[in-house]
């Protein structure tokens, strides 16, 4: 062996890829968390195993409001956004979702080996600002590495919780006939977002993620209706018809909407056209429906309309007593037909 | 999922040459590369309906417009056979409660 | 859209629907061949707002639907290969062939691709010089002038890895089967546009006069079914049995010259086996000898795979018209998208599944 080109059989430091020992606890991962995930989301102080919140309440609150939740979109990176935000903001929006102001967010990561590390740093740099924006920390997390093809590059789980607003009860079993139907704004964004950017269906479009919190939004609601505001989805997933077949089915109560008020833009209504997709079982990432008893239902829809969350907000039907479970359509030529939940998958892995 | 007979109509917005004649057409603000080897005669402007990436015709606009003026000449008193009907707010529907065949 | 939204006007709908109610003065059975039609008229309830008399019976217009059994379970064999690429319209992925489906069969590792377009599948080939691809090749002649640009296309790269699976059917054969068929009841047809905008239709002035009835070119929003419709009534009431043209901004007599000038180079007209109803002479392309090096039925040897249809599941009564899916004891509940028999449930276009996703029980 020459000397002079013998390498050094000290192990090098990975500063491009992840390396399984960056999962494994040791000194390889200490410096990952310390050099790259820490600062990102500005944790401070001790590392502990577990977090301690003060929720900042005198008494009061017998109640907190949690949900969990895991992203897997690919691609990561999406016109609109990427996973990091999507993470930050599906939590914010589901704990939103049940009347909570959302407080913190655990985080996790389970990375696949090879994974560059310039890229974790962005992913961590979105979650941080997107909790920014929404006003929540993060509070605590946990990373773990697997081996190459075990995971598809990153995964990331969220734990979020919250408190009750004050003067909210929501729920998707509160929902009641002739409860008027609110949509805050435009569908099928998100989804088409994504197929935009999918290789094999690769077409241009001038769209973006509508990913956004909504909790803000939420409250702005609860302020104006109280109690009025019975129930509360954003259609992720599966996208509004099965949103609104889920709440629908628990609230026992039927849905009848009107499909041209049914706000779809052009360039959404263009690409589902394109691909033989129905708008209604696109994803969204921004929006959401509300269950308002009537009397009520003007002030919301005014509060929802002065927000920027909100500002295309508009009625798109009316809950029934008829046909619990199900929902019904008028179509734009006046007949009705039903509003199927979305059967098997549509798209892989679009949240 | 995608329709094997979906074929919808589009704007050339640009062309291309990779051997085989190209454009890329846009279709209400979505952009997608076309063959328009079919269409030899289309320019930029044109509208040309497009089936699994190839244009296979193209609009005749003045047939369009003429297909919606003959539709508007129907005369509206016709409509009052039918009877009025229209988004929810209006009269009471009867709709008969449906037989859930399961779902 | 341009020249789609327009098509959609709910004003204008209810006016030509009112024209149907006042034209109609007897009971007429109208069937409209393409499954892009059959989805516009169930999705928007248009066959139930017409008048009574007047019935729209489904027809076999959608290619999937009538792909016989015994090509899925080819085009499984193939995929099933470990050194095959095998790229299909997203349609077929899920329908069921003897034992399993394309999805089915890709969850367990094969490497199954959707593409929007042939020419894909011939860049994947290019792309790919190691492996073998073969695109599955299903449609009407609509679609014959694309899968045949692919071949011209891979034969002018020289490519030697790339083959189709083919699976072209034709309509006017499958209309003329249907009208000689003793239980025949369609008076009148709605011809596919689309299919129409490549063939033109001088290919059903024969048929219209033969058999008496009217044919109406129609396109596939709303108010192109409408017009379609009210076309036929006309011609019905006054006893007249001609071709008309509703989708004249997209189609003309002699259709697409250059596309039917690509499709009689790649392909020759042969029997095909349409599921359901059987062997149709003359309904189906299949390569020219000059083209035969793509045949993937060739290449790899599945040419004699046979297969039996599941006996509950009605497909053939479907697509000929003759039964609907709430007529099957399957349906909805053995039968649905989520568990399909056959392929009416699985296709997007297919009535079985149009029914079911419009809520229809």
């Amino acid at each position: 062996m020459d000397p002079l080109t013998a390498t050094c059989p000290m192990p090098q430091t990975e500063t491009e890829r992840v390396l399984l020992g960056h999962g494994s606890g040791g000194r390889l991962m200490a410096e990952l968390l310390a050099g790259v995930i820490e600062p990102e989301l500005g944790l401070t102080g001790p590392a502990e195993d577990a977090a301690v919140v003060d929720l900042g309440v005198a008494g009061g609150h017998d109640e907190v409001i949690v949900s969990t939740d895991a992203f897997v979109v690919t691609p990561r990176v999406f016109p609109g956004g990427d996973i990091g935000e999507l993470a930050v903001n599906g939590t914010v929006n589901d704990l939103a979702m049940r009347g909570a102001r959302p407080v913190g967010i655990c985080l996790s990561y389970i990375v696949e080996e090879g994974l560059g590390i310039e890229e974790l740093r962005t992913v961590t740099a979105s979650v941080a600002r997107a909790a920014r924006s929404a006003g929540v920390r993060v509070v605590s997390g946990d990373t773990k590495v697997v081996g190459r093809g075990a995971a598809d590059g990153l995964y990331v789980t969220t734990t979020g919780f919250g408190l009750g607003l004050p003067g909210a009860r929501i729920s998707a079993a509160n929902a009641q006939p002739e409860d008027v139907v609110l949509i805050s704004g435009p569908i099928g964004l998100h989804g088409t977002a994504i197929l935009s950017v999918r290789e094999n269906l690769g077409f241009e479009a001038e769209i973006a993620s509508d990913t956004r919190p909504l909790h803000d939004l939420v409250a702005a609601m609860v302020d104006a209706g109280g109690v009025s505001v019975h129930a509360l989805r954003d259609p992720t997933r599966g996208g509004l018809a099965s949103a609104l077949n889920e709440l629908a089915e628990t609230s026992a109560v039927g849905v009848e909407l009107d499909e041209s008020a049914i706000p779809v833009p052009g360039t959404v209504a263009a690409a589902c056209d394109l691909l033989g997709l129905d708008p209604l079982h696109v994803a969204n990432e921004g929006c959401l429906v509300a269950f308002v008893s009537p009397e009520a239902a003007l002030d919301v829809l005014v509060a929802m309309r002065a927000h920027p969350a909100g500002h295309q907000a508009r009625p798109i039907g009316r809950a029934v007593a008829a046909h619990p479970g199900r929902v019904r359509m008028y179509t734009t030529v006046g007949a009705t037909r039903v509003v199927d939940m979305l059967v098997g998958e549509q798209l892989p892995r679009i949240c | 999922m995608i329709g094997v007979c979906l074929g919808i109509p589009g704007r050339v917005v640009e062309l291309t040459d990779e051997g085989l004649r190209m454009g890329v057409v846009d279709f209400g603000g979505i952009r997608r590369e076309v063959c328009l080897a079919y269409e030899p005669d289309a320019v930029v402007g044109d509208y040309v309906i497009v089936h699994v990436g190839f244009a296979i015709s193209r609009v005749d606009e003045e047939e369009a417009a003429r297909t919606l003026e003959v539709i508007r000449a129907i005369p509206d008193a016709l409509e009052t056979e039918l009877g009025a009907t229209g988004p929810i707010e209006d009269e009471p529907r009867e709709t008969e409660p449906r037989e859930a065949a399961g779902r | 859209m341009k020249y789609l939204d327009e098509y959609r006007d709910p004003v204008l709908a209810r006016r030509l629907l009112a024209d149907i109610h006042a034209t109609a003065g007897h009971k007429w059975t109208i069937m409209e061949v393409c499954g892009g039609q059959t989805h516009t008229i169930v999705r928007q309830g248009i066959d139930e707002l017409l008048p009574a008399g007047v019935r729209m019976i489904h027809g076999p217009g959608c290619p999937v639907c009538v792909t016989p059994l015994e090509m899925i379970d080819k085009a499984l064999a193939i995929a099933a290969r470990p050194d095959v690429i095998f790229t299909s319209f997203g349609d077929m992925l899920r329908v069921p062939g003897s034992a399993t489906d394309l999805v089915s069969l890709k969850a367990r590792g094969a490497d199954v691709r959707v593409v929007y377009t042939p020419l894909d599948a011939v860049r994947i080939a290019a792309a790919h010089p190691d492996r073998q691809v073969v695109f599955f090749a299903v449609g009407f002649e609509t679609t014959a002038p694309a899968n045949a640009m692919a071949v011209l296309r891979a034969a002018a790269l020289g490519l030697s890895n790339f083959s189709m699976l083919v699976s072209h059917v034709l309509v006017p054969p499958a209309m003329t089967a249907i009208l000689d068929s003793a239980d025949n009841e369609v008076q009148a047809f709605l011809a596919a546009g689309h299919v129409c905008a490549v063939m033109g239709w001088t290919e059903y002035e024969p048929i219209a006069a033969r058999y008496r009835v009217p044919i109406v070119v129609t396109g596939f929003e709303p108010l192109d079914l409408l017009e379609g419709i009210l076309m036929a009534v006309r011609q019905l009431e006054d006893g007249r049995h001609e071709v008309e043209n509703q989708y004249a901004r997209a189609v003309r007599r002699d259709g697409n010259t250059a596309a039917r000038d690509a499709m009689r180079a790649v392909f020759q007209v042969s029997t095909r086996l349409w599921r359901g109803i059987g062997p149709i002479p003359a309904s189906g392309l299949t390569l020219t000898p000059d083209f035969a090096r793509f045949d993937a039925e060739r290449r790899y040897g599945v040419a004699a795979v046979t297969a039996d249809e599941n006996p509950a599941c009605i497909a053939g009564q479907i697509l000929q018209g003759t039964k609907i899916p709430t007529d099957c004891t399957a349906y909805g509940t053995l039968c649905t998208p989520r568990h399909p028999l056959g392929a009416p449930m699985v296709s997007a276009e297919g009535t079985c599944a149009a029914f079911h996703n419009a809520g229809r029980s």
